[in-house]
């Protein structure tokens, strides 16, 4: 366990700062630690991912850092650079974009709640729907588009609202193998020319390593950081040619060994009382 | 064809040619043709055979008639517009009794599955009031709001109300959580909240508790001209019954299968309307 410490990053480079964090929850009569005592620093521009065994508190995080649910110790802090822009934007892991919206109306969602004025709304929206492939889409309706199309959108929509910070909880998870390839590629387009702070949760180690600057291993319930691994990859990079690259290699081999471990550790305890 | 693809296969190092699929034959015999006409021939042919019994003394037609009697008795309904007048003196009450239910169930509905104090002021009314049979309460009715048109457009109403309020409700409390949370995290006010996601989302329960409103409507239209009423399609069943003249009443009865017909096709028509987006 390495808790990210000052020292080691620039503090004003900081997107994020995690300290002590603890989200504990009821089950019956007794508590259990979803999370217990977790010490991360995002820094500005980077795009971590997260891996760690199904249960060790990933989703938590997210929705804490996005406010969505409440810690029970600790601090986030997130640094805001513009005011008047949303701190954090998700990209959901089920299909979340609204059924009774347009494609068009989804993506500008986040655009529209802040009340941006029409014009740079709809430049922003058209914008991203060509990044994402969706203009010819734009006037339809969710049921009436695939799986890959709608999780564009859910894309495009974060995207579009332009928050501090990205936060994407397995937004390819349901998708096929060559779906999911084709939008880790889009995304990374996406991102490439945005540089937002992401964090990005994922099951698949191959994913991490295409996306991430650096990935976060979590431990098993309650989740701790097991170990942070810097993927010194060169960007772009091509998903393909990385699965030959020996050092890509060496990275999965050493990320799949520290999360089977939790995945083991996971297996034997099931819940864990306080 | 199967067993014979069986037996083929058996015999080893002949090759089995699987033959692409026989396009449907263009023209009259395809299947939605032919499905048409299976949708028309059924009925008819049950009416071919309550003709043909009861011509044959199978069928009492004192008790039950038959199908050229009917049409010989509805002809000269229709002519003489007296059907017409009976018929639009229901429609009146039904839409009438209907706009009076559904307008104030779904604005309680979605009140109380927006705003908690709201439910929590309401829902012991609804729910002890609800199981009340709205038949049980038609004495109360006809005293209150007299012998005239408030009663019976009343008596719609109320078993209207219910149901879309009852629908209405769950249609906001059954919105996918997800929602609420992307309506939060994209930063929604309540305001914008309730605009965006909970009334679009809470559409299709609603419409749903308008096709069943719809649907005792025409139940209630029949009780509610049983007494005091001296017009209407329901009138003109029990008046039948009175004078025990069964080709008036089938009459009757066929006219209230059409009012149904052409009110659920309404409301499937609002529907694909206002919700363009749902997935039929």
């Amino acid at each position: 366990m390495e808790p990210l410490t000052e020292d080691t990053v620039n503090p004003d480079a900081v997107a994020i700062r995690i300290e002590n964090l603890t989200k504990t929850f009821r089950k019956g009569k007794s508590y259990f630690a979803a999370i217990k005592d977790l010490n991360i620093v995002v820094n500005e521009g980077e795009f971590l991912c997260i891996v760690g065994p199904s249960g060790c508190g990933k989703t938590t995080l997210l929705r804490i850092i996005a406010g969505l649910e409440r810690q029970t110790g600790g601090k986030v802090i997130i640094r805001r650079r513009r005011v008047n822009r949303p701190l954090t934007s998700m990209v959901f892991q089920t299909d979340s974009i609204f059924p009774w919206m347009t494609v068009e109306k989804n993506v500008g969602y986040g655009l529209d709640m802040q009340g941006v004025p029409k014009a740079v709304r709809d430049e922003k929206v058209h914008h991203l729907l060509k990044m994402t492939g969706l203009l010819a889409f734009r006037y339809c309706y969710p049921h009436q588009l695939s799986g890959g199309m709608k999780q564009r959108v859910n894309v495009a929509r974060a995207f579009a609202a332009d928050p501090e910070i990205l936060l994407m909880d397995e937004p390819f998870g349901l998708l096929d193998e060559q779906n999911r390839l084709i939008l880790q590629k889009e995304l990374m387009q996406i991102w490439e020319g945005t540089g937002k702070t992401t964090i990005f949760i994922t099951h698949s180690v191959d994913e991490a390593l295409v996306l991430g600057d650096r990935l976060l291993v979590m431990t098993a319930q309650p989740g701790q950081v097991k170990k942070i691994i810097e993927v010194d990859l060169e960007r772009p990079r091509d998903i393909i040619s990385l699965r030959s690259n020996p050092h890509f290699i060496e990275l999965y081999k050493e990320v799949w060994h520290l999360l089977s471990e939790e995945v083991q550790r996971s297996r034997q305890m099931d819940l864990k009382p306080l | 064809m199967s067993t014979e693809r069986a037996q083929e296969t058996r015999v080893l190092g002949q090759a089995v040619v699987l033959e692409e699929a026989q396009e449907p034959a263009a023209g009259l015999l395809n299947r939605k043709v032919l499905g048409h006409i299976i949708a028309f021939l059924s009925p008819s042919l049950i009416l071919v055979l309550w003709e043909v019994l009861s011509r044959a003394g199978v069928i009492d037609v004192r008790l039950f008639s038959r199908p050229s009697l009917i049409f010989e008795t509805i002809v000269p309904l229709v002519r003489s517009g007296e059907l017409l007048r009976h018929t639009l003196v229901s429609m009146e009450r039904i839409i009438l009794g209907f706009l009076c239910g559904a307008v104030p169930g779904v604005v309680l509905g979605l009140s109380m599955g927006l705003f908690p104090p709201v439910r929590v002021c309401l829902m012991p009314l609804v729910a002890s009031t609800f199981p009340i049979p709205k038949l049980a309460i038609m004495p109360l009715i006809l005293i209150v709001f007299g012998l005239g048109e408030p009663s019976k457009v009343f008596t719609i109403a109320i078993g209207v109300f219910y149901l879309v309020l009852i629908n209405s409700m769950t249609g906001v409390l059954n919105i996918d959580p997800i929602y609420l949370d992307v309506a939060k995290n994209f930063g929604a006010s309540r305001c914008q909240f309730y605009l965006t996601v909970a009334l679009p989302g809470s559409l299709p329960m609603v419409f749903a508790g308008l096709k069943l409103g719809m649907g005792t409507a025409l139940l209630l239209i029949v009780a509610a001209e049983l007494s005091a009423a001296q017009a209407g399609v329901g009138w003109m069943v029990w008046r039948a019954y009175d004078m025990f003249d069964i080709e008036r009443m089938f009459s009757a009865l066929i006219t209230l299968a059409f009012l149904g017909y052409i009110f659920s096709h309404a409301l499937d028509w609002l529907e694909k309307l206002i919700i363009p987006w749902k997935d039929r």
